[in-house]
């Protein structure tokens, strides 16, 4: 199973049984940086409680719908494919903008070059977004 | 343009920065080639700056300041007049607003003002663009039809959103200047070319 997440393209093992998809908790910290402990699902200092534990994990895994929905994560799922990718929560994007702070973010040019919004700090920017679609 | 902008006003501590949401270097390398741009100008083919600001169509821009804020949302607004001709908007009055901005402190808009013009994602729209990421990654994986069902899912969930309905059209072997693009435009763009902000010009 291929799980997307942002740029990482990450193959880990999975046992698949209709459309449900279950990952080994080793393997999920691993992909996802997301670990099983007793108090919930922990990613560094943050945990997310797991009410319904029984349903979020049993001898096989992880069940990756269920995870997602845990930490508030869009999932578009492909079990025939063997391919899922985790969006970016919308609350989460909503609290951030609701900040008015200009995410910042680092991409590269055509020379492959990088650049980061922040570093024009102390600037006006003129963010445009365009595309030769 | 933005480069002849940067030169006139970059003096007064103004820079601006070009995202092309395109699906590879190749698609927007003849307009920056020709532009040779000295300010920023980078290429997101991951959409992520689609994502961390809400943007479902382009072109657009965002005004931030020196403290990193947003301090005009983005709306539809054009840096120049090659298309005017489609949405009647000319280019004019927003340069001459972003003139009065960098050089005059003019036109920054209250936040309670930007908050409300700001776009915010939904689960639906963020769940499009999780498809859409699995459509994109499968169709470099050269598994076109399922790319395709995702791209499609991707589009219902989100029906307001062009960077994904029309910027895969061009992976999905569709024309994006086409019927197909003539059929979405018929539906309009919510949130985009309905929504553009007042602007202060350099006489206000």
């Amino acid at each position: 199973m291929t799980l997307i997440d942002g740029e990482r393209a990450v193959v880990v093992p999975a046992s698949i049984g209709g459309e449900t998809v279950r990952i080994a908790p080793e393997a999920l910290r691993e992909a996802t940086g997301w670990k099983l402990e007793p108090r919930g699902l922990c990613r560094g200092e943050v945990c997310v409680p797991v009410r319904r534990r029984e349903e979020l994990a049993d001898g096989m895994g992880v069940d990756l719908a269920a995870f997602a929905r845990a930490i508030d994560r869009p999932l578009a799922l492909d079990v025939a494919e063997r391919a899922a990718a985790l969006g970016t929560s919308a609350a989460e994007r909503s609290a951030s903008l609701a900040t008015l702070e200009a995410p910042d973010f680092r991409l590269p040019d055509l020379q492959g070059r990088m650049h980061s919004l922040s570093e024009h700090r102390g600037k006006k920017v003129l963010l445009i977004a365009y595309a030769s679609w | 343009m933005w480069q002849a902008l940067y030169e006139e006003l970059g003096s007064h501590g103004f820079v601006p920065f070009t995202v092309a949401l395109d699906q590879s270097p190749e698609d927007p390398r003849p307009y920056i080639e020709r532009a040779s741009p000295t300010h920023p100008s980078v290429v997101d083919t991951e959409h992520v700056v689609a994502q961390l600001y809400d943007i479902r169509n382009v072109p657009t821009m965002i005004w931030i300041d020196e403290a990193g804020r947003i301090v005009r949302p983005h709306d539809a607004q054009f840096g120049t007049d090659t298309f005017t001709q489609f949405h009647g908007k000319q280019s004019e009055p927003f340069l001459a607003a972003v003139r009065a901005w960098v050089k005059r402190g003019r036109g920054s808009l209250d936040p309670a003002t930007v908050r409300s013009h700001q776009p915010v994602p939904t689960p639906e729209t963020q769940l499009a663009r999780a498809h859409r990421a699995l459509a994109w990654w499968l169709h470099r994986q050269g598994r076109t039809q399922a790319a395709e069902r995702h791209f499609l899912r991707a589009g219902e969930l989100s029906p307001g959103d062009w960077t994904i309905r029309r910027g895969s059209m061009p992976i999905r072997g569709i024309h994006p200047m086409g019927p197909a693009f003539f059929e979405l435009a018929k539906q309009g763009v919510p949130r985009y070319a309905t929504e553009a902000l007042p602007l202060s010009g350099a006489d206000d």
